[in-house]
């Protein structure tokens, strides 16, 4: 089931009843979510993502625009009529019911010709336990149960319906480190196997890149970019979304571009035509620096870490906008651990550039054809 | 360390341990003696002859010749089993309808929202700083005034609700999260359907306790059922304990209220150990995790 969010928004009256002006939580969402596909939804906390999924899930309703569930319009429909399912990030099991009494337990208001049978509801909880691999546990309560058990037991409540459409709000923050692991690809083989449109809710980008087909980025009630994880992480449209995605975070300098030339400090460090002149804010992956003794950017050497995959440089700049750069580089580099100073040359493909006024992506060689 | 060390330390440790429960297990003996002391008494005067008790300048503690006369007589001086039957109906109706009112309140001052809710519940709160006796007569007024004296509904309508129980019960309803209610909107269940599948069973130790102390203040009420009727048809036990009292030889007749007492408080001991594990349940329930 495809579902599709026109120009979806929502506005609050303000908490502080001195300012007339309502807050936008979300403001003019327009996006068409393909049928089967999973759906990151990310952004710091209080962006409107989590606004977004109880509008798609019914729970509240948008000021304007409308959603669609394949053809048919549900904006005005209760959320029990639409067929979602929706996992919340406490889980919400009811605490005094056992497991299956708690995943039969959305079976239980169903009306008319859908109302089942004690058997029939027993059986489809099995199934939907089966499918979460916690079939053992039917006859337990919630608080006899692991975290990772109860986030199962929530996953099989809502599916257990046949939704249409599965919400997931921040799914994993409640799991240890570990357990998160393992449960988002636990998330993403449920999701393969029952081929249900996914729409999950996360403030981790972590999360988001590794089990999204696609990934909607959002920043105080406006969407920022939606694409595939890779293509966000490689293309970011904005200043906001290059510094949200990457761990370590994205290195930012202060720069000019002149003459088809990136100047960090005074020292042309890349060739990028096809930019005009003037001051820029040049963004550089941590693994966009190759360390070369005659590497145009000379920094400030810190500290090496040594991690066994890889190696750390972490180093300063005079324009840089925080305290240190990280910089991520092969093992095999030999950097120079007594030198007070380290040069890099930059790759163009991990560095991007940004207008320093609007955070706007300013592209450069092969986007804007020149070589 | 040798092996003779070791043994002996842990002998110590036993020997202190042992010592350490006897002193505890002494201690709550005396208070349970202490306790089980007022109730001793009444079995014991409620088995003394009438003759033999007023014959007593000082009580004794024990008796040698015990008779179930004063049983006998609680029951035919006046028509205890009527009364008995009132009570139950009284408490019965009073404890219900309350439950009724005081959760469909705390419901509403829980989870609803409406202009005005906070205001009407702080001045809800605020009307339990009038005693009660100050209440009283003007209830006696309004009852009389509708013709209710010597009936159930006079009896009852007075106690039908309860600030602080709503109070009680409104703050555990607003412990349970938010998103329950969420999960349980996005699966089609009505606020009706949410109350009493999700809130009840969640809130049971609060409805239990509140359910006993209600047992217990309606089994118990005094004033207002001796105020509001004064046909014996309509009597409560409590109020027939006093007419026992008054039913003796030119004296009180004591023993005989004693007996009266020890059947009254018969059925509250019973349903008290019974709910007493309900409780336990509850706690344990409801204790290990928020």
């Amino acid at each position: 089931m495809k579902i599709v969010l026109q120009e979806l928004t929502k506005r609050y009256p303000n908490q502080n009843k001195k300012i007339k002006e309502d807050v936008v939580a979300v403001d003019h969402f327009t996006f068409e979510i393909p049928d089967g596909k999973l759906i990151g939804l990310l952004g710091p906390s209080g962006c409107g993502k989590s606004t977004t999924l109880n509008m798609i899930c019914g729970l509240e309703k948008p000021t304007s625009g409308r959603i669609f569930f394949g053809e048919d319009d549900v904006t005005d429909l209760p959320p029990e009529n639409r067929g979602v399912g929706m996992v919340f990030q406490s889980y919400a099991l009811y605490p005094h019911l056992t497991v299956e009494q708690n995943i039969m337990f959305p079976l239980e208001n169903f009306k008319g010709k859908d109302k089942l049978t004690r058997e029939q509801m027993k059986e489809r909880a099995k199934k939907a336990a089966d499918l979460v691999q916690i079939g053992e546990l039917l006859e337990r309560r919630p608080k006899e149960l692991s975290g990772g058990q109860q986030q199962r037991v929530a996953i099989a409540r809502a599916l257990v319906k046949e939704p249409r459409v599965l919400l997931l709000d921040e799914p994993l923050s409640n799991l240890d480190a570990r357990l998160r692991l393992q449960t988002r690809e636990e998330i993403r083989r449920i999701q393969r196997e029952t081929g249900v449109t996914t729409v999950f809710v996360t403030h981790d980008q972590e999360e988001a890149m590794s089990i999204s087909d696609w990934i909607i980025v959002m920043k105080q009630g406006v969407v920022q970019q939606i694409g595939w994880p890779q293509e966000v992480y490689d293309k970011p449209v904005n200043l906001f979304v290059a510094s949200f995605l990457g761990t370590p975070p994205i290195n930012v300098f202060r720069a000019r571009a002149e003459g088809g030339k990136l100047y960090i400090g005074g020292a042309a460090v890349l060739d990028v035509p096809g930019v005009p002149d003037g001051d820029v804010t040049a963004a550089i992956r941590p693994e966009g620096f190759i360390p070369c003794e005659d590497g145009p950017l000379v920094c400030g050497r810190r500290a090496v870490e040594t991690m066994g995959r890889d190696t750390s440089v972490v180093a300063t700049h005079p324009d840089f906008v925080r305290e240190e750069i990280r910089t991520i580089v092969p093992s095999g580099t030999r950097v120079d651990a007594y030198a007070p100073t380290v040069s890099f040359a930059l790759r163009p493909e991990k560095t991007h550039l940004f207008d320093p006024e609007t955070g706007e992506r300013i592209p450069f060689g092969e986007e804007t054809g020149h070589e | 360390m040798e092996r003779e060390d070791f043994d002996r330390i842990e002998q110590a440790a036993r020997r202190r341990e042992r010592i350490r429960s006897a002193v505890t297990y002494v201690l709550l003996a005396l208070w349970a003696l202490i306790v089980l002391f007022p109730f001793y008494w009444m079995i014991l005067t409620s088995v003394k002859s009438y003759s033999a008790y007023n014959a007593e300048y000082v009580p004794r503690l024990f008796t040698l010749a015990p008779t179930m006369q004063n049983y006998a007589d609680a029951f035919t001086a006046v028509p205890l089993g009527r009364y008995f039957l009132n009570t139950a109906v009284f408490t019965v109706l009073t404890t219900g309808l309350m439950l009724l009112v005081i959760v469909l309140a705390a419901y509403a001052f829980a989870r609803l929202s409406f202009p005005g809710k906070d205001a009407t519940f702080t001045f809800l709160l605020s009307l339990m700083m009038i005693p009660n006796e100050l209440v009283i007569i003007t209830n006696f007024v309004t009852i009389t005034d509708w013709g209710l004296r010597n009936t159930f509904l006079g009896l009852i309508l007075p106690s039908v609700t309860s600030v602080f129980y709503i109070y009680l019960l409104k703050e555990n309803f607003e412990q349970i999260p938010e998103e329950l209610y969420k999960a349980a909107k996005v699966d089609g269940t009505s606020d009706f359907k949410y109350l009493w599948k999700v809130m009840l069973p969640i809130c049971s130790p609060t409805i239990v306790t509140i359910t006993i102390l209600k047992v217990i203040e309606c089994w118990n009420s005094y004033v207002w059922p001796r105020l509001i009727t004064d046909e014996p048809t309509r009597f409560l036990v409590s109020n027939g304990i006093q007419e026992i009292r008054e039913n003796g030889f030119g004296r009180e007749n004591i023993p005989a209220m004693m007996a009266a007492v020890v059947v009254v408080s018969f059925p509250l001991i019973v349903l008290f150990l019974l709910f007493h594990k309900k409780i336990m349940e509850g706690v344990s329930r409801g204790g290990t995790k928020g």
